[in-house]
């Protein structure tokens, strides 16, 4: 065992038995048909990790991220040595304690006290050693008014509070870590990231599994990256989760291009006439998010819809994104382009474009159309487009809908087409509000602030 | 503890290397030991807690049972067996270990269900959870014979002599027994949970089907000596009912011939066990 590398994963692969058909398969039909050994093979299999190998030096800390699924809590189960590979090697240095469920074997009916001396024995403490660490581990806890009663008594925090408190106790060589850090309140949650940070000092190895990508870039000095059991990519973490993010936004792009596909096809089902026309109160685009004639109505579903009598159709639509290529994921400040492509049964001398952006809860964010602007009609015939380009799209992070719509002056709806589309934007801020108004801090001489947290990635303990 | 760990964790794990481990598995169990301990300790302690009496049941349930037996074979009717008097201590030397043992088998049979989330969540040997229902019963087993005691003592049926030694080896005899039987059907279990309504059944049968409450030399059971020969229990009981009620002890062949086969099957048992392991975590 090399003395720098704190755990070695080489080609590991598990493959996961799925026991189908056991449920219906009892005692008694294994022993007439003496298939007894033959039933506890296995049915189908399914792969959680494939081939995956990565090392980790010991004093790092380590971030593994991915979707759900993705094989993350598997590879630290066999790092753990829970659960064995089914082909591979796994070397683990020293001693190892996971924080996988916290408080797993805690016994409702038995006190506090008690159960820090099975849980720790179980974690391979000697009872002196927990003796010795009692007080701390309460402390720790904050339970020292509760130590006594029954755990069932405990509230879920509390119950993990004292699972964390054990098991961070134990002082392990190499931390496991499965997005435990979720539970406890902020307090909690920072002492849990000193404690963190302590064992980081004190030179011992942390493999974290997690879904908050801030703390692997702001925490870890390697990630990996694991999706459908593969590795994707393993090293520095902002690449990997550059990488990550990168591809899950692809991912969204899919699913938002086949709702949006959906919700159309659903809408152009229904019969043009289906929709009342409510010409007065259209001829005032914008639309207003006050559209739908019946208001007690489900705002968002009921909004949903196309209505018009389609002289004018709208045959396509695009988000577009600066070069010019079809997107639903957009970044604040980025440019969005909307192109409409539509078609004139006859040539028409009455036509407005209008748009409307709105946001999750139903919240008109902008609107206007050509009419409102000013731009008198002459003339559409035939097949024609129709772009609205935002230069800078300056909205916080969130999903947002659009209305999109042909109508006459007057308000009579050729074509319109309500809440049908979908785009998302994203943001390294979280910022909060409609809008995002394009802005800068500037301060006098006096007020200091700390380098960006970019900087602080590479920082490695140093012991 | 500390360093065995250690030690277990370094080493790599790799699945090659199949045929050893079960002795390797053997042998962890023995550093696993104080672990062993505290569960029991645990089990005894919840199995009460929350009542009144606590602990006190422990002790209680025995004595209750006792004075039960007591009414019904004294009174309501009477079994006037000679050299069997009085009746209820004669069952009662039975009663208890038959006891141990069947409550040993319906708890460990549903250990690794109930303990799935150890097994899944903690690295920690599977079979501690069906050894530890064992053991907690054995304790049970000989608090309730400290009530039994008393009652052997004042009607002069214990025999004062090195033939009481014979005792410790019969519990060895049904320790080793009945841990290879709770490893089995504990391993079974979880891919076949129909085992634990079928257990209950069998138990009742084999309670019945044993010299417990009513003694092997009557004449009607000697006409199916073969079939009760054949029943490790009845080594067990006879074995206990000499030692504890009827003085010298004359099985103690039968009983060192199960005890071996006992540690065959416990091998057997520990076998199936260890060859099921790794479906537990992904099963339970």
């Amino acid at each position: 065992m090399s003395g720098a590398r704190a755990i070695e994963l080489a080609h590991v692969s598990k493959i996961y038995r799925r026991y189908t058909g056991r449920q219906f398969s009892t005692l008694k039909s294994a022993l007439l048909q003496r298939s007894l050994l033959r039933d506890l093979r296995p049915d189908q299999t399914f792969p959680a990790l494939v081939d995956v190998s990565f090392s980790v030096p010991r004093g790092s800390t380590y971030g593994v991220i991915g979707r759900n699924g993705s094989g993350k809590s598997t590879a630290l189960k066999i790092v753990a040595g829970i659960t064995k590979p089914t082909s591979g090697t796994v070397r683990v240095a020293g001693r190892v304690s996971a924080l996988i469920e916290l408080g797993a074997g805690f016994h409702p009916e038995i006190s506090g006290r008690e159960n820090v001396y099975i849980n720790g024995i179980m974690l391979g403490l000697t009872k002196r050693q927990i003796q010795e660490r009692f007080d701390e581990i309460v402390a720790f806890a904050e339970l020292s008014e509760f130590i006594d009663a029954p755990v069932k008594t405990y509230s879920s925090g509390m119950y993990m509070r004292l699972g964390f408190a054990v098991a961070i106790h134990v002082d392990p060589d190499v931390l496991l870590v499965d997005e435990v850090l979720a539970v406890g309140d902020e307090g909690f949650t920072h002492k849990c990231l000193d404690k963190f940070a302590e064992f980081r000092r004190r030179n011992k190895t942390i493999l974290l599994v997690t879904h908050s990508l801030s703390l692997v870039e702001r925490f870890c000095d390697e990630a990996l990256w694991l999706d459908g059991g593969r590795v994707q990519a393993h090293g520095d973490p902002k690449r990997v989760v550059g990488a990550y993010l990168t591809s899950v936004e692809q991912s969204e792009e899919q699913q938002l291009a086949q709702a949006t596909a959906r919700a159309v096809a659903e809408a152009s089902r229904e019969p043009p006439a289906a929709r009342p026309a409510e010409p007065n109160e259209a001829a005032s685009s914008p639309p207003a998010p006050d559209q739908p004639p019946d208001p007690t109505a489900d705002l968002f579903k009921a909004s949903e819809g196309r209505w018009g009598s389609r002289e004018v159709e709208i045959v396509d639509v695009a988000f577009l994104d600066a070069e010019g290529r079809p997107a639903f994921v957009f970044h604040t400040g980025e440019s969005l382009s909307v192109r409409m492509r539509v078609k004139a049964q006859q040539p028409v001398e009455d036509f407005v474009f209008g748009i409307g952006l709105f946001n999750a809860d139903g919240v008109c964010c902008y609107g206007t159309n050509t009419d409102l602007e000013e731009m008198t009609p002459r003339r559409l015939s035939g097949t024609a487009e129709a772009t609205f380009r935002i230069e800078r799209l300056d909205l916080v992070e969130g999903t947002y809908k659009v209305d999109l719509a042909v109508h006459k002056r007057d308000g009579y709806p050729y074509d319109y087409h309500r809440l049908l589309y979908t785009f998302r934007v994203k943001s390294r801020t979280r910022d909060v509000g409609i809008y995002r108004p394009p802005h800068r801090w500037s301060f006098s001489p006096n007020v200091e602030f700390d380098e960006p947290q970019s900087s602080v990635t590479g920082r490695r303990s140093s012991v | 503890m500390a360093g065995g760990l250690r030690l277990l964790a370094s080493e790599p794990h790799t699945l090659h290397s199949r045929a050893p481990a079960m002795v390797q598995n053997l042998v962890r169990l023995l550093r696993y030991r104080s672990l062993i301990q505290s569960l029991v300790a645990r089990d005894l302690k919840a199995r009460y807690r929350g009542s009144v009496l606590g602990f006190f049941w422990t002790f209680l349930n025995p004595l209750l049972l006792l004075v039960v037996y007591s009414f019904v074979f004294t009174t309501v009717i009477p079994n006037q067996t000679e050299g069997v008097q009085p009746y209820a201590l004669f069952m009662f030397c039975g009663i208890l270990p038959w006891n141990w043992f069947a409550s040993s088998l319906s708890e460990s049979s549903g250990s690794l269900i109930a303990g799935g989330n150890l097994i899944k969540k903690v690295l920690f040997p599977a079979e501690i959870l069906p050894l530890v229902s064992v053991l907690a019963n054995l304790v049970n087993y000989l608090l309730g014979l400290l009530i039994l005691l008393p009652w052997l003592v004042y009607y002069r049926r214990l025999h004062w002599s090195a033939d009481l030694l014979w005792f410790p080896v019969t519990v060895a005899v049904q320790l080793v027994f009945t841990a290879a039987l709770a490893l089995f059907l504990a391993a079974l279990t979880v891919h076949f949970r129909d085992i634990r309504d079928l257990l209950a059944n069998i138990l009742m049968l084999w309670f019945f089907a044993t010299p417990i409450i009513y003694p092997w030399f009557q004449d009607n059971v000697r006409r199916f000596k073969l079939l009760f020969d054949a029943n490790p229990f009845t080594h067990l009981a006879v074995s206990y009912q000499e030692i504890l009620f009827f003085g010298p002890v004359g099985h103690w062949k039968w009983l060192l011939a199960l005890g071996a086969a006992s540690v065959l099957l416990f091998l057997g048992g520990y076998w199936v066990f260890d060859r099921l392991r790794d479906s537990f975590a992904e099963v339970v």
